[in-house]
């Protein structure tokens, strides 16, 4: 049977792809360009013997995710900038209690309220840094309406899988825009459910990873009982002030994702073999930058693109394979600081032909913008 | 007749306890959980959450399920674990700072909301743990470590507060009066909806020492002597008002919890009854 395309916007396709991934359970504090995000969930969850729950504020929004995944939810919340920021000491709670769970940030301008409510990609750092403790997160960016959907799924899977927080880094133009997608069906798309304990209730620890390197998740209710706490704890969730149990600890918040690290990073590129120009960009910029690298071919100049599809953890190897053989590289973002391009000159060094191409004020970053760099 | 100790519900080794000789943490705990084993709670249907100072440690004693969340924020992370199960038996401990100082804002959305869960706040007046500052709720006038010349602003009436926000159950009670207070929790964990009880118990440490109550029986000596009944209150004079405070039931509604409510709307949905 011939299945219909649909005329979808990116936040629909991401609630769409939440709910497909198995998440039943939705609470958030309305804020633009995300709100249509929680119209969506405020109307599916009901039908799908799903919870949406209106919270007070983001704060509230984010601990009751966290609250409704240790009771064995697939929980997610969705922000922009300033909802983001009040999020982050309970973000650090998920990261620290190794709770699944999705944030979706579609990112908007700033400082502070900004240019309410025009695109960015402002928060690349926050993203990654902007929970206080030395800690490491899992963040995906979409460039299209299908990619919204997929990596709303994909968050999910990663987040259940690694038992960590996923944020899905959207951006006001993909999450506004609308194009043909069709849903795909039940069994389709890979889905995947956390581990769940196999020992007897009375010997299960909660932080004890097995040997692939994560712990299993009980949820409250079940027979098995379990503490999960913001303060460094033991592998039996109980609070632990002994220095070799934290050091242990916090190396293996981090060590947990290292280990999938190639599995976790996930790039695109386009026509890339022989370029000589390597465009990078990452969600909605990849779209111009892919328009641009067409035209400058078509003036003799060999550019291709290398799409970040996950921001953190930060595509080092990937970055560096596809750029070595590039004499120049051009990294387009809508931030001032060039903060993808501090890790792209991280990466290949200070001797690279490196280039800035940004807008910061609320303005789509065009081919033509990028073109005049390649003249 | 025996009566329920609670021992049940604690962990092994952690007596004595953590909290300094005269605090009333100890007595709120014990009352809990033999509130606890007389309603017959199964350790792994009831999740404690906690948020941080000394009563939010508690969840270190628990033998049931818990989450020890961050200062404030406890009450929202509870409405998570209802909302999405509402079979459990969820118990949600904070101080006057974590409940109506700092997250003053969940506790009254939590009221309204009328989720079902049981806050229990122990109101010392003071925020213990981090040194015994002044917290919303420290009365006009005290003293405390950053109100060294007495207290500029008014304290809040924790009571009050979750009765105009919507809460069903409402009681206030104190460590001195310790058979009551395991009563007054039973009814709250008894009663759908959101049920509070506040727990008027001695910091000596640090609200005690700089309000001439620097030993722990002084301190119960107060709650013994201006604790009264809302009968007595109501005979006092007005400026004898000041010094005294009622303890008691003060709310005991039964109005639909959140859940029953989201099932009603549930069942709207289900039949396609979206306003748009
Ligand atoms: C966001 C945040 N701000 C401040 C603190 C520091 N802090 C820890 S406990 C506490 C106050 C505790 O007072 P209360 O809630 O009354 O509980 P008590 O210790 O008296 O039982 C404060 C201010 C914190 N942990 N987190
Ligand atoms: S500081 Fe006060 S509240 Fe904290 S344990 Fe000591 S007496 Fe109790």
């Amino acid at each position: 049977m011939q299945r219909e395309a649909k005329l979808v916007q990116g936040n629909e396709a991401i609630a769409h792809g939440a709910i497909y991934a198995g998440a039943r359970f939705y609470a958030g504090y309305p804020i633009t360009p995300s709100s249509e995000i929680a119209e969506e969930c405020s109307r599916l969850m009901p039908k799908v013997d799903g919870v949406y729950l209106q919270m007070e504020d983001e704060i509230a929004s984010i601990a009751a995710i966290v609250g409704a995944s240790l009771a064995g939810a697939k929980s997610f919340t969705a922000t922009s900038g300033p909802g983001f920021s009040l999020m982050q000491e309970n973000l650090g709670l998920a990261v620290m209690g190794e709770v699944p769970c999705v944030v979706i940030n579609v990112q908007r301008s700033g400082p502070s309220t900004g240019l309410a409510t025009k695109p960015a990609q402002s928060d690349v750092m926050q993203i990654r840094w902007g929970r206080h403790g030395d800690q490491s997160i899992i963040a995906l960016t979409p460039a299209t309406v299908k990619e919204c959907f997929t990596l709303a799924v994909q968050a999910f899977n990663f987040a259940e899988r690694f038992r960590v927080p996923v944020i899905l880094a959207a951006d006001e133009i993909v999450a506004h825009m609308r194009e043909n997608i069709i849903f795909p069906d039940p069994g389709e798309v890979q889905v995947i459910d956390r581990k769940k304990p196999t020992v007897p209730p009375e010997q299960y620890k909660p932080f004890e990873p097995e040997s692939d390197g994560i712990a299993p998740l009980a949820a409250y209710g079940s027979d098995y009982v379990y503490h999960v706490t913001s303060s460094m704890h033991g592998l039996d969730g109980y609070s632990n002030n002994d220095p070799a149990n934290a050091q242990w600890r916090v190396a293996q918040l981090h060590r947990k994702l290292e280990r999938y690290r190639d599995e976790i990073v996930m790039t695109k590129s386009y026509d890339t073999d022989d370029a000589e120009v390597l465009l990078i960009a990452f969600g909605a910029t990849t779209r111009a930058a892919r328009a641009a690298a067409l035209e400058a071919r078509k003036n003799g100049i060999k550019a291709g693109v290398l799409q970040l599809i996950t921001l953190w953890p930060f595509a080092d190897k990937e970055i560096a394979a596809h750029g070595k053989g590039a004499k120049k590289i051009v990294v387009v973002e809508m931030n001032y600081s060039g903060q993808v391009t501090g890790e792209v000159r991280r990466i290949l060094g200070p001797e690279k032909d490196i280039t800035l191409v940004n807008k910061y004020n609320g303005q789509i970053i065009t081919p033509k913008d990028i073109l005049e760099v390649l003249k | 007749m025996s009566h329920a100790t609670g021992v049940g519900y604690l962990k092994d080794g952690c007596l004595p306890h953590m909290w300094c000789p005269g605090c009333g943490n100890g007595i709120a705990l014990a009352s809990m959980l033999r509130a606890f084993e007389e309603l017959g709670y199964k350790k792994n249907e009831t999740v404690v959450v906690t948020g941080i100072g000394c009563w939010g440690k508690t969840d270190d004693y628990l033998l049931t399920n818990a989450l020890h969340t961050t200062h404030g924020r406890a009450l929202a992370f509870a409405s998570g674990v209802k909302a999405y199960n509402p079979k459990l038996n969820v118990v949600v401990l904070m101080g006057d700072g974590d409940s109506v100082t700092i997250g003053g804002n969940h506790f009254i959305h939590a009221a309204r909301r009328n989720i079902d869960v049981t806050a229990i706040v122990l109101n010392n007046y003071n925020y213990g743990m981090t040194g015994g500052q002044c917290s919303g709720t420290t009365p006009s006038e005290r003293y405390t470590s950053t109100t060294v010349y007495g207290n500029p602003e008014r304290g809040f009436d924790i009571c009050a507060l979750a009765e105009v926000a919507g809460a069903n159950y409402v009681a206030r009670g104190t460590v001195y009066h310790g058979w009551d207070l395991k009563e007054h929790m039973k009814e709250a964990l008894g009663n759908k909806g959101f049920s509070m009880v506040e727990v008027v118990s001695p910091c000596p440490t640090h609200y005690g020492r700089n309000n001439s109550m620097k030993q722990g029986v002084e301190m119960l000596k107060w709650l013994k002597e201006k604790a009264v009944s809302k009968e007595k209150y109501a005979q006092l004079t007005d400026p004898e008002k000041e010094a005294y405070f009622v303890i008691g039931k003060m709310v005991d509604k039964n109005e639909p919890d959140f859940s029953t409510r989201y099932e009603q709307i549930r069942a709207r949905a289900l039949e396609g009854g979206a306003k748009r």
